[in-house]
């Protein structure tokens, strides 16, 4: 991912900004210019709530590049208490906590760096709640 | 016009590992069952000084029921900034949705750095050219492998919201003395990664002299005596410094057990005594009087009594108390201590 593009998706990625479609109300994450659901291009910049509960996840062995330190880390798909369905990382944890149904809560973290030099790229990642 | 400024919202926050300071001692073969602490608080392997700030900024928001896009200053004091050139304040004001009318810069000055920010934001909020301004003490401290500091050098940090004194704020600050002579106990040179210290001045001549200082010209300024404060929170650099700190002034454990937490989580440097003083505010009822005494090595002590207000009461939950988030905690070996704090250097 390039320095300018981690720099647009900063509200999102950082704050947890979705989109609303205003016309039939479903909600985006990534935030999307038009609904897949009607069509609309009538949508808005919403907060996603920072609740929610893991539909499904594995564990990363084998990362992506940036990822390299963080190994082992598991990747979930997370139903915020909005309904918004999110894919993300979930921190703090070990792969035996966590099952299909368990409640987490947004936190703020690293998500990448460019080696000891480059940015650092921050955002939203999701933990258990205790 | 009122002349105080008061604390409209704080948050701690603490990562959730722990290294017991024997699995240290155990590694360099010097553990004697002396050790300075128990245990300290370790940064996870995505965590660092601005994760730390965001995390204790969004309990004090939620604390405070404030707007962020009215937060008009944040200042960050630390020594753990994750770049040398790039403030760490522009991120956690962002993060926070405090941005982008904000004033946001990293403060320096050992572990007396959270609160410099603290005079930095009482006097922009009495000024009146900011609503609410927010401080924030917060560190990844890291000790060279085998030294000393290893044992203590640890992770965690709070957060502060300043306003004008009013029936919304939880504590006001009533007088703050600032301490401070060239004193060459502690430093890090540019492009070190970890810190040298001169034995000679670490205790007397360094934390003693500056702490007793700042604190007796403070009570002198405002007439208080010891017995006068509830509670009292001095810089933690291990657990016998601010024990005998206390004593030596004439403080009882008694004031000073709720925000005494260099036990269990070590001295997370500029974060050290904001956290304890954020502990202590978890405990402290309206009309209780606080003294917040911080250390900086270079050095300087400030020095600040606080009066505890009606609204605290309604402040706490459902936002976990600091001794909540040091219950919760997972404990890792030397081994992944290492790779959590990217000990190993090609
Ligand atoms: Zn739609």
């Amino acid at each position: 991912m390039s320095v300018p593009r981690y720099w647009r998706e900063i509200p999102s990625r950082y704050r947890l900004i979705g989109s609303k479609c205003v016309n039939c109300g479903k909600t985006y994450f990534p935030p999307r210019r038009v609904c897949r659901e009607c069509g609309s291009v009538n949508l808005e910049e919403v907060k996603l709530s920072e609740q929610g509960r893991i539909i499904t996840w594995a564990t990363v062995y084998d990362p992506p590049r940036g990822f390299e330190k963080y190994v082992p880390y598991i990747v979930a798909i997370v139903e915020l208490d909005d309904g918004t369905r999110i894919m993300t990382q979930i921190t703090d944890c070990e792969p035996d906590e966590i099952q299909i149904g368990t409640r987490v809560y947004a936190v703020f973290r690293k998500i990448r760096e460019e080696g000891e030099s480059g940015i650092i790229y921050y955002g939203y990642k999701f933990k258990p709640l205790k | 016009m009122t002349k105080e400024a008061g604390i409209i919202g704080y948050g701690a926050y603490i990562p959730i590992y722990r290294i017991k300071a024997c699995e240290i001692g155990k590694i360099w073969g010097n553990y004697n069952g002396h050790v300075p602490i128990m245990e300290k608080a370790v940064a996870g392997i995505d965590e660092d000084l601005v994760t730390i700030s965001v995390e204790a900024a969004k309990y004090a928001i939620r604390r405070a029921k404030i707007d962020p896009k009215e937060i008009g200053a944040v200042y960050i004091g630390t020594e753990s900034k994750p770049y040398a050139v790039k403030p760490s304040g522009t991120i956690v004001a962002e993060a926070i949705g405090a941005t982008p009318l904000v004033v946001t810069a990293d403060f320096e000055f050992a572990c007396k750095a959270g609160t410099e920010a603290f005079q930095a934001c009482i006097d922009h909020v009495l000024s009146g050219r900011i609503k609410y301004a927010m401080a924030i003490g917060a560190d990844t401290a890291q000790g060279r492998p085998g030294d000393q500091l290893e044992y203590t050098a640890a992770s965690g940090g709070a957060a502060f919201i300043f306003t004008k004194r009013s029936n919304k704020t939880l504590a006001y600050c009533e007088g703050a003395v600032s301490f401070v002579t060239d004193t060459p106990d502690f430093w890090r040179r540019a492009h070190e990664h970890y810190p040298m210290h001169a034995e000679r001045f670490t205790g007397e001549p360094a934390y003693f002299y500056h702490i007793i200082n700042s604190v007796k010209t403070l009570m002198e300024n405002m007439g208080l005596k010891p017995s006068d404060f509830k509670y009292a929170v001095f810089h933690q650099p291990n657990t016998k410094f601010p024990v005998k700190v206390a004593k030596k002034l004439g403080f009882t454990m008694d004031q000073i057990k709720p925000g005494l937490l260099s036990p269990y989580i070590g001295n997370c440097y500029a974060g050290s005594s904001l956290v304890g003083f954020a502990a202590t505010l978890d405990v402290a009822n309206p009309g209780d009087r606080i003294l917040l005494a911080s250390y900086g090595s270079g050095a300087g002590s400030d020095a600040f009594s606080f009066v505890v207000q009606d609204i605290i009461l309604e402040k706490r939950n459902p936002i976990p108390s600091v001794r909540d988030m040091i219950g919760v905690r997972k404990y890792i070996d030397y081994s992944t201590y290492v790779k959590f704090r990217g000990k190993i250097r090609a």
